[in-house]
């Protein structure tokens, strides 16, 4: 692990590694800018090692929140923070910092966010950390790690129709518990994984947090090196990219804390029931939970790829009268892919609302926000009490296209049913 | 360092959402995250808890988000230090990183609500006084001894930087 400066390093084992790549957000970099002043130091390591992303409460919702934003901003411009992104470049940092090419395989990056873990799809260690974590990495660039031990999913079989990554990941939540993979490395595996897109495997690294785990990883394979290969070519236009580290498969010798081997090729899409991920059930047992509002979106399923399959359900078709669908794009990127499909126009005509990138629903910020005795299927990555609003309300965790059959029936609907 | 205090008892899997919901993360003033800590699963927490009071919960403590404003909420409130079989990673790291005492016990199912307990930080032995019991728990290894001692990592790393 050469960010170590060590050959080689063994589970259990505490290590100062030096990171690629430091990442907060509205909600967390502010803390850490006040530490890291209040600690007297006066310039970030390295300017162009940092991201700053005002994605959690922006377009600032309110005043403080606005606040907030701008101790990213004043900082961004004092330090001269390469990789600040104001809002309209703005995009949920999750899925915005693969998009500009800001992570490579064999990266290690630290995010002052939980679902920093989304990375490992492109083969780096990503992992989420704490305010002082990051203030700590803008003095000089390191973070302490407990090696973690890994546990290996090995995934068989063709997965049905309608079903996606993130029905794979709630399965495998569901059947190992919220801290079924505490303090260790998810490593998903198998032809099913070789199989998914990258879009898929984001998906499922990102709620590896939502098992305790340190992070989720999938070897690098020709999908995520065509992929990278692809962002570079858009960021440098001309040249080649080069990638270091190309070999970047499970050591020989890897030894797994415990190894899952599951056929996947009879799972139906998955529905996590309040008030846990783990809480899974096949989404066809739940026909009789009605819902007050759809979300589409997030860090987990806010990508081109859900919007085309929300779309392709919700085409020609209308929302359920008194429900609210609500579709977030990731990024600016993925909007204007969306406006230019024609993807956004089917939102829209079906009667729901699609709007600038923001983490804003998915943890109770604004955009979307849950009243009393309210209950929603999302495509988020977390449905604890309270967590889009009211401690009264209720959330269902899906996939993008049981998110869209439901939003036409006004209940949880397997896709199946409508499509 | 020796903490006394009584006990307000959790269960399993108390996420960061539930220690400071989301709506508050819009400050870094400790004693206003303080006030609505644990605020949608027990309302009048923050009123009851005395300072100085510990917290035992269930496995899993903390998980959820990467937030630092839920260790920085529990002391806001007053929250002198938290016991659990078991903490959720980034909620340890935290904890660790902001000075919020805590210690891993599997005798955490052992301790009531409302018990009075005398707590051990550089042993790890936790004193149950209402029911006369002793608990042992493993002490952290050296390297985080040592940001703890320093009172977290701002405090290591200035020494460290400044030596």
């Amino acid at each position: 692990m050469s960010c170590a400066g060590k050959k080689s390093i063994k589970p259990g084992e505490f290590i100062e590694a030096k990171v690629s790549l430091a990442l907060g957000n509205d909600i967390t970099a502010p803390f850490a800018i006040e530490e890291f002043k209040r600690a007297g130091f006066n310039w970030v390591f390295d300017r162009n090692k940092i991201a700053l992303v005002p994605d959690h409460f922006t377009p600032a919702k309110d005043l403080k929140s606005a606040n907030q934003a701008k101790i990213l901003q004043v900082f961004a411009s004092e330090q001269k923070i390469k990789n600040y992104f104001e809002v309209g470049c703005m995009g949920i940092e999750h899925a915005l910092l693969p998009e500009k090419g800001l992570v490579s395989p064999g990266d290690l990056v630290i995010g002052a966010d939980s679902h920093t873990c989304t990375y490992g799809a492109l083969g780096s260690y990503a992992m989420g950390v704490g305010s002082t974590d990051l203030a700590r990495a803008f003095i000089d660039g390191k973070c302490w790690i407990k090696v973690p031990a890994s546990i290996r999913f090995i995934y068989k079989g063709k997965p049905k129709k309608w079903v996606c990554g993130k029905d794979i990941i709630l399965y495998t939540i569901g059947n190992i518990g919220v801290d079924g993979a505490l303090y260790k490395v998810m490593e998903f595996s198998g032809p099913a994984i070789d199989n998914l897109d990258m879009d898929g495997r984001f998906s499922m690294c990102n709620m590896a947090i939502e098992a305790g785990a340190a992070t989720g990883i999938i070897a690098v394979d020709k999908i995520t090196l065509d992929y990278v290969r692809r962002v570079q070519k858009a960021k440098n236009k001309t040249g080649k990219h080069r990638l270091k580290n190309l070999d970047l498969k499970s050591d020989a010798g890897a030894c797994y804390d415990k190894i899952y081997e599951w056929d996947i090729s009879r799972l139906e899409p998955v529905v996590a029931c309040p008030h846990l991920p783990s809480n899974i059930q096949p989404a066809g047992k739940l026909k009789g939970v009605k819902l007050d509002q759809v979300v589409i979106g997030s860090c987990t399923n806010g990508r081109l790829s859900d919007l085309r399959i929300a779309a392709q359900i919700l085409k020609g078709r209308l929302v359920k009268k008194g429900l609210r669908l609500i579709v977030i794009p990731a990024t600016q990127k993925i909007y204007l892919e969306a406006i230019k499909e024609g993807l956004a126009r089917v939102f829209i005509k079906a009667g729901g609302v699609f709007s600038t990138p923001t983490c804003g629903p998915c943890l109770g910020g604004h955009m979307g926000i849950l009243a009393q005795g309210e209950r929603c299927l999302a495509t988020t990555n977390r449905n604890f009490v309270g967590r889009m609003g009211s401690p009264q309300s209720e959330v269902y965790l899906a996939g993008p296209a049981v998110a869209a059959a439901s939003a036409i029936t006004g209940r949880i609907t397997h896709p199946q049913e409508v499509a | 360092m020796i903490i006394k205090g009584r006990v307000h008892k959790f269960g399993n899997d108390i996420n960061t959402d539930d220690i400071i919901a989301a709506k508050y993360l819009i400050t870094t003033d400790e004693q206003e995250l303080g006030r609505h800590c644990m605020e949608n699963i027990a309302p009048d927490f923050s009123k009851k808890v005395n300072k100085g009071d510990i917290v035992v919960a269930g496995k899993n403590f903390g998980c959820g988000s990467s937030r630092e404003h839920a260790p920085r909420a529990l002391k806001g409130c007053g929250v002198s230090a938290v016991i659990a079989p078991s903490f959720a990673r980034i909620f340890f790291r935290n904890a660790i990183n902001v000075g919020l005492p805590f210690l891993e016990s599997a005798d955490a199912g052992k301790i009531n609500d409302a018990d009075l307990l005398e707590i051990d930080l550089a042993a790890g032995i936790i004193n149950n006084l209402t029911a006369g019991d002793t608990y042992k728990t493993e002490p952290f290894p050296g390297f985080l001894q040592e940001i703890i001692n320093d009172g977290g990592l701002m405090n290591y790393m200035r020494k460290k930087c400044t030596k």
